[in-house]
């Protein structure tokens, strides 16, 4: 008999699955072994599918890119945009994009990580604070793009004099406001998991909440917060839409512009945007090279991507 | 053994319990400073609104309502029919969650039911690699492989290079992950009570985990599928890259046709150049504030509706 | 709510012969004259003691005093406000969103809720041990290190840090492991960690909720015994569910029931306390007697 204290909790009512029911068409039939079977083959297609769909992206890069990067070798990476494809490197790109990575550290992981302990260690369950964290959700389902316009407003426009304008400085800001939202839920999350008993223990020798938090709770959660950060970063370092509104350029820089400090005060641009620029361009020529980008792009982001899981599996068997 | 004194004097005054006060003073800058972090996300959100809403305001006094009513998104010669950008919207993330419904529940449903652990650990970074794809690198997967071999190759070659299908498709793999994550997170968070109450009734796996636990989990599952309907909305790169049309388009619900989308009207009016002089195109900049405030709004709905669902499910367990 | 069981299910009680009327009291040969009990010094002045969580009172009626270096039980069934009542003594409940607590609270004298007090200095002079072992995920030395350190102790760590380990019992089976994790510890050893890291910030009260329920039963003789030994330098408040332990080693036991309202609420409040010896040979109230010859709970 079924009891209703099992099935009655987390049912929602749809006529015709309720326990009963489902017996007695169980029992009905051997042939419904079979449609387990094709149900698990069916479902597991469809995990099959998504596997296929990237070895089929990675292949096709692949052949496209790999030859470019054997005939070009480093000189792909060393030098500089250009019209003609066989001129063309990633240069500015990498640097670019290393450049809007160290900003968005700078300011998305105090910021991310400070807000999260607020929310987990400090706020009482007070509207306000509900708010706060429905705040922190919806900012994560805004489209990057939209986060495009706030840093024309604000980075370029509003805040010209610290930004310098359309630099990599305001590019970096805005790239950092996009993750934010993600590095407070991640950092949030690291934070839950740490068991309550070791506060109370903290707090039970006489530790102020700080104390607690500092000794305790951040150690405990620093490997969860750091893979989180890291993640973040790879995400960051493929995001593209916010920074075309935000003066990341598409085209070729004069040949002054081009170094590391260069790119820091004017003009400037990533490896994303130039993989949109020439995935963009009519020439043919450009679409291997745009495959070879992508390579670089790539390699970067399963480096650090790796980084993550090495470091998560290696924290969490600390203590 | 060292002797340590212990300091208990039978009579204490309140000063005795004070405790330091340079130490609570510590605290509560500290606190104040966490405070400030969280608040941030406040200002976030604030100053999003105020970005999108001066010039947004400021193109809709620039032009005529009819404007708004065109059969095209030809920003610069004047031509704001929203409804182009809606269309193509609309096809995009439908054709896109077309692809991601199936492929994502279905991961969903088996990584949570039928596989074994050691499968799970190999299949889910899969997933969570497909994650990391940028959608630049998207974008080009679809108008180089799915494009021609896909699309051109049922339909034909005459059709465009360029279509919003072929776009869809490309944000749909995109989509997937999120959609199977979510989707799994809430079949996860179905106690095992509920699966043992069907076995024990002698009912089979595929019976159990489609007829009780899905049906358990449904209000995730909708919150899935509204989030993976956001961020397809969102998307712009792959829709900029695979549907062409950088100068605007006309109004079509053709998915085979080109076509542009509110994200991607808004990064064309990005790195477009102005060239036409004119009224118009005094207009050609603020729509993007425009379209970005209709954009943000359909999102902000669509979370404040997928977080209610999530809510329901919390509450459930 | 109590992180501490306050909703476990209620232990059965064993009961060999129904007949008899009191339970057989094991002292071990640390009984005490009750001349001697009575003429000790209150560490703790408790009248009228009331407790809500969110607007929900959990606790009422609460009248008692905590003597000086003497061991005080509060026992009862599960849900009655027993480690609600404790948590009280060391500001433990002001963590807990919406807990109010009402009446009054003396600690030597001072008025513990009265304001300026500052909880974080009441809580390292009134050391608690919790149900389940927690020693911090850090080497035995930095456990017991941490709360001086932070009190702002000068003196000798590694002196106190012994010296808090002997007291506990300890030292002898961790002095030469002192860097090793605290986890890799037995149960009992990591329960008696705690007590070292709680006296090691130089209390004069230890308060310990249910600190065998997690133990074997000679883990929990090893810590009962050191119990009689810590009741000398400290006084010790002891919530406990094994009606057996408050009898061996109490010296007065508060005995917690709970009072179900009209509208079904449940409110704990305290039946009857006394010496130890009263209670289990000679309680006043039936529900007591009840209780501890085992007819119900």
């Amino acid at each position: 008999m079924a009891r209703r204290s099992d099935l009655g909790s987390g049912v929602v009512a749809i006529p015709g699955t309720t326990a009963t029911h489902v017996v007695r068409a169980a029992l009905r039939g051997k042939r419904f072994r079979v449609g387990d079977y094709v149900v698990q083959i069916l479902l597991l297609m469809t995990l099959m599918i998504a596997l296929g769909v990237l070895v089929v992206l990675l292949g096709n890069v692949a052949i496209r890119g790999v030859p470019v990067l054997e005939q070009r070798g480093t000189n792909f990476l060393t030098t500089t945009n250009s019209t003609l494809p066989f001129l063309a490197g990633v240069k500015q790109g990498i640097i670019g994009s290393l450049e809007l990575l160290v900003i968005v550290l700078i300011f998305a992981i105090p910021l991310g990580v400070g807000a999260a302990v607020y929310l987990e260690e400090y706020a009482k369950d007070t509207r306000l604070n509900r708010l706060l964290v429905t705040n922190v959700r919806n900012l994560a389902g805004v489209p990057s793009i939209v986060y495009g316009i706030l840093g024309l407003i604000i980075f370029v426009e509003f805040l010209k004099p610290l930004t310098g304008g359309l630099t990599v400085i305001s590019g970096g800001l805005t790239l950092a406001v996009v993750v934010l939202p993600i590095v407070i839920i991640t950092s949030s999350e690291a934070l839950r998991a740490v068991p309550n008993s070791i506060r109370e223990a903290g707090f039970g020798v006489g530790a102020t909440r700080w104390e607690v938090i500092r000794s305790h709770v951040l150690p405990s959660a620093a490997p969860g917060i750091f893979t989180g950060a890291i993640l973040t970063l790879a995400r960051a370092i493929g995001e593209t839409a916010p920074l075309l509104l935000v003066g990341a350029l598409l085209g070729f820089f004069a040949p002054g512009n081009v170094g590391f400090w260069g790119q820091l005060r004017g003009p400037y641009t990533s490896l994303p945007t130039l993989i949109f620029s020439w995935s963009t361009q009519p020439n043919p020529d450009f679409r291997n090279l745009t495959a070879a980008a992508i390579i670089v792009l790539m390699a970067v982001l399963l480096t650090v991507n790796a980084a993550a899981i090495v470091l998560r599996n290696r924290y969490e068997r600390k203590w | 053994m060292a002797q340590v004194a212990i300091a208990a004097p039978k009579r204490l005054t309140a000063a005795d319990l004070a405790g330091s006060a340079r130490r609570r003073r510590k605290e509560r800058a500290i606190r104040i400073a966490f405070l400030s972090a969280a608040g941030f996300s406040i200002l976030v959100s604030a100053l999003i609104v105020v970005s999108l809403l001066g010039k947004a305001v400021q193109f809709l006094t620039l032009v005529h309502p009819a404007q708004l009513l065109a059969g095209g998104w030809f920003p610069r010669q004047g031509d704001f029919g929203i409804s182009t950008l809606l269309a193509g919207t609309l096809i995009v993330s439908a054709i896109a969650m077309l692809v991601a419904t199936p492929l994502g529940l279905g991961a969903a449903i088996y990584l949570s039911e039928y596989a074994r652990p050691r499968a799970r650990r190999t299949l889910k970074p899969i997933l969570e690699t497909l994650a990391g794809v940028p959608s630049v690198v998207m974008g080009f997967f679809a108008l180089n492989v799915i494009s021609p071999r896909l699309i051109q190759a049922l339909f034909g070659r005459a059709t465009s290079i360029f279509s919003l299908a072929a776009a869809g498709i490309g944000v749909g793999i995109l989509v997937t992950p999120l959609v199977a994550s979510v989707a799994e997170d809430a079949m996860f968070a179905v106690p095992r009570t509920l699966r043992e109450a069907a076995y024990g009734l002698g009912a089979k796996k595929r019976v159990t985990s489609l007829r009780v636990v899905f049906p358990a989990a449904i209000s995730g599952i909708v919150a899935a599928l509204i989030l993976g309907v956001s961020r397809a909305i969102g998307e712009t790169m792959v829709v900029a890259i695979a549907a062409g049309a950088t100068g605007g388009a006309l109004f079509t619900l053709n998915p085979l046709h080109y076509g542009q989308t509110m994200t991607t009207a808004m990064s064309s009016l990005a790195i477009g150049s102005d060239a036409v002089g004119g009224n118009s195109a005094a207009a050609a900049f603020p729509s993007l504030f425009f379209v970005g405030l209709v954009l943000f709004a359909l999102t902000l709905l669509l979370n404040a509706a997928a977080n209610r669902f999530v809510r329901r499910v919390r509450r459930r367990y | 709510m109590s992180e501490s069981g306050e909703y476990m299910d209620a232990p059965t009680v064993t009961r060999s012969d129904p007949s008899e009327r009191s339970i057989h009291l094991e002292r071990r040969g640390r009984e005490r004259p009750e001349e001697v009990l009575e003429d000790a010094s209150f560490v703790f002045e408790i009248k009228d003691l009331e407790v809500s969580y969110g607007g929900v009172q959990a606790v009422r009626n609460v009248s008692l005093n905590v003597y000086e270096n003497q061991i005080t039980a509060l026992i009862g069934p599960s849900g009655c406000g027993k480690t609600t009542v404790l948590r009280c003594l060391n500001r433990m409940n002001d963590l807990i969103d919406g807990a109010r607590v009402e009446g009054t609270l003396r600690y030597h004298g001072v008025d513990l809720y009265e304001a300026g007090i500052d909880p974080v200095e009441v809580r390292r002079r009134i050391g608690m041990v919790f149900q389940k072992p927690n020693p911090f995920p850090k080497s035995i030395y930095d456990n017991i290190a941490f709360g001086p350190k932070i009190a702002g102790f000068k003196g000798n760590m590694g002196d106190l840090v012994e010296e808090s380990l002997t007291r506990a019992a300890l030292w002898d089976e961790v002095k030469g492991k002192l860097k090793t994790s605290a986890t890799e510890l037995s149960g009992g050893q990591q329960q008696r960690l705690c007590i070292a890291r709680c006296i090691a910030v130089q209390p004069d009260v230890i308060l310990m909720d249910e600190p065998c329920a997690s133990l074997d039963p000679i883990a929990t003789l090893k810590i009962e015994e050191l119990m009689y030994q810590l009741v000398s330098h400290y006084t010790i408040v002891i919530v406990t569910h094994n009606m057996q332990q408050a009898a061996r080693i109490s010296d007065r036991t508060a005995f917690f029931t709970v009072e179900v309202e009209d509208d079904g609420h449940r409110v704990g409040t305290v039946v009857e306390y006394d010496l130890t010896d009263h209670i289990f040979t000679n309680p006043k109230d039936p529900r007591t007697e009840d209780y501890v010859t085992g007819r119900f709970g």
